[in-house]
């Protein structure tokens, strides 16, 4: 088996919210080797956003160990998970969350605002990114401008271009239509296997799931495996 | 500057609100401009007088009470005082009250003799002036204005002195010649000076004979003066007409401030269009980032860190303010010139904008930082938990 490139150890996750306090995960374990493509399923309330947020970097478990691209998320303070996660992850979400007054070239270009790229060097990467989704006749435009699945693959390039070791991705196609979801899945799925990007993917949509090379099952905040919680 | 193109798309990304916001910005540091740079002319004044060396005597109790003309000789007789000369306030206008007229009453020996080297006039026509009851000198620039000519006779209308021939508030002077002023600072300040025979006014005036307004020294050694004022002083304490000599310019600012204390109902309604400012401006600024949540909360989950988004917060509050007073600052430097023509002697000066560039980045401040520590202390979960 290849190297782990997430792995999480007996992590619990509670959310206190006045004098309630809610466990959304418990006790979970879990490691995804380098390269694979994870498409995570479950109810809603099942926990699937939450573990999602804690292999991203968004979020920090309340016990339990989480190590992402060989680093230790759970030991992290608030900056140097920023900085990790411009690194190290790409998120794509449900609703593409591009900023509605930039350019999809601009949009692209953000992530690489953190580096130390060149004007120029930037504008180039990103339309190597935006090139690469398919969408590179769609620079200038902004996201009004744009259909849902060309606005998910702006999202998806946007992701892409800091290259980085994970995509994470919340329902990405959970806003689209069958057929651009279907081009969306198929992208992912060449991400995965021609740029050997590895991808942790939330969905509700069994026809989604089935392009990931593995699925996990979520439930009351565990995982499932054949039905069974583990 | 690679964050300019984020924080320039960030600031339009309403128009409307924020064109509207930009322009009240803009109107409120057009008035800072204009009040600032009245304020400083007020508070900076020119003395319409060279140097350091000028002493200013007035009647102890106010500049509007009359001082007896016989005390020059006693002034004059001060130790370090080299010479005296008396003026009063004539209060004259052209025609209509609005041109006003700087006219002046001069004893033509003394007072040119204690301005030795600051006026520039042709011989011919300073000998015309001496020989002519009544001549008067005219500034060029009054002459430009009023488009008088040497050889003209001009009736003023003075706001106080009555003839004794005729009771009539019109005085009419002939114009034998003009002057200047070699001193380029005091050009404004003379701009509208007229100056006439003092004997001419003492014996044709209806009352107040032998007074005169004030009287000016000129000290062999300006470093003295202080010593000297309070020597003029001693000499007529006691007396029925007890004297106030100072230096030239805090007699113009004395002046001045018969009229109210101009610094005070300035600041007074820059602070109510400063603090109407703050709370349309962080209204807006807080508007701004409460309907962007989510994406500051995408910039955070790009890696931008918590320092960050407040920077560009800030930097955008920043960017609308300068902007802003860049641009009514700009106006009311262009707009010298008309505030110059209802500030007639008042000297103007576009350094009074300075202050308007620093009170544009306190705003910015102010109403940036709420807004940007919010955004700082957004948890990214929460703020994109309804924006999946």
């Amino acid at each position: 088996m290849s190297e782990a490139i997430v792995s999480l150890r007996n992590v619990d996750k509670r959310y206190t919210r006045g004098k309630q306090s809610v466990e959304v995960l418990q006790g979970l374990t879990l490691d995804i080797p380098k390269g694979e493509f994870v498409a995570l399923m479950g109810p809603s309330g099942s926990g699937k956003t939450t573990l999602l947020n804690l292999i991203g970097g968004l979020d920090t478990p309340s016990a339990g160990e989480i190590t992402v691209a060989g680093q230790r998320l759970d030991q992290l303070g608030s900056g140097a998970l920023a900085r990790w996660r411009a690194n190290h992850v790409g998120f794509v979400f449900q609703f593409y969350n591009l900023m509605p007054m930039l350019s999809a070239q601009r949009n692209v270009e953000l992530p690489l605002l953190l580096t130390h790229l060149s004007s120029a060097q930037r504008k180039a990467n990103a339309m190597a990114a935006l090139t690469l989704v398919g969408i590179a006749d769609r620079a200038k435009h902004k996201p009004n401008e744009l259909s849902g699945g060309q606005a998910q693959r702006v999202a998806i390039a946007r992701a892409l271009v800091a290259d980085p070791t994970l995509l994470v991705c919340d329902e990405p196609t959970g806003d689209l239509d069958r057929k651009s979801a279907d081009d969306v899945l198929h992208l992912l799925q060449m991400l995965n296997r021609e740029h050997g990007k590895s991808i942790v993917m939330v969905t509700h949509d069994p026809k989604a799931a089935e392009f990931a090379g593995r699925q996990l099952h979520m439930d009351k905040g565990a995982l499932l495996e054949a039905g069974t919680l583990v | 500057m690679k964050y300019f193109p984020l924080i320039w798309a960030t600031l339009w990304r309403k128009k409307t609100r924020t064109l509207f916001t930009l322009l009240s910005v803009i109107v409120a540091f057009l008035l800072f401009g204009m009040l600032e740079t009245v304020d400083y002319a007020f508070s900076h004044p020119s003395t319409g007088v060279t140097g350091a060396d000028k002493l200013i005597t007035t009647n102890k109790y106010s500049i509007t009470l009359p001082l007896p003309i016989a005390d020059a000789q006693q002034i004059r007789s001060v130790p370090g005082v080299a010479e005296v000369t008396w003026i009063s306030w004539f209060g004259a206008y052209y025609q209509e009250s609005k041109n006003f007229v700087f006219a002046l009453p001069v004893d033509a020996d003394s007072y040119f003799n204690l301005h030795r080297g600051e006026f520039i006039v042709s011989d011919e026509q300073m000998q015309a002036y001496r020989n002519t009851r009544t001549g008067a000198l005219v500034n060029e620039a009054l002459m430009k204005k009023f488009g008088w000519k040497v050889g003209d006779k001009v009736p003023l209308h003075s706001t106080i002195w009555t003839q004794k021939k005729d009771a009539s508030l019109d005085w009419t002077f002939d114009i034998v010649g003009t002057f200047s002023v070699k001193d380029p600072t005091q050009a404004s300040a003379q701009s509208q000076t007229l100056l006439f025979h003092y004997d001419l006014f003492d014996e044709g005036r209806s009352f107040g004979k032998g007074d005169v307004g004030w009287f000016e020294a000129r000290v062999s050694d300006p470093s003295q003066s202080s010593a000297i004022s309070n020597r003029i002083d001693a000499l007529f304490a006691n007396s029925p007409n007890e004297t106030k000599t100072q230096p030239a310019n805090d007699f113009t600012m004395a002046f001045i401030k018969q009229f109210g204390d101009i610094g005070f109902v300035l600041r007074a309604i820059l602070g109510a269009v400063f603090f109407a400012l703050l709370f349309l401006t962080g209204n807006t600024m807080m508007q701004s980032v409460r309907e962007r949540i989510p994406e500051l909360a995408i910039l955070k989950t790009l890696g931008f860190g918590d320092g960050m988004v407040l920077e560009l917060v800030l930097a955008e509050s920043l960017l609308l303010c300068v902007i802003a007073a860049i641009i009514g600052l700009a106006l009311s430097f262009a707009a010298l010139p008309i505030i110059k023509q209802g500030l007639q002697g008042v000297e103007l000066s576009p350094r009074a904008l300075i202050p308007g560039m620093g009170a544009a980045v306190l705003l910015a401040l102010i109403v940036g930082l709420p807004p940007a520590l919010r955004a700082m202390r957004l948890n990214i979960v929460d703020a994109l938990a309804d924006k999946r």
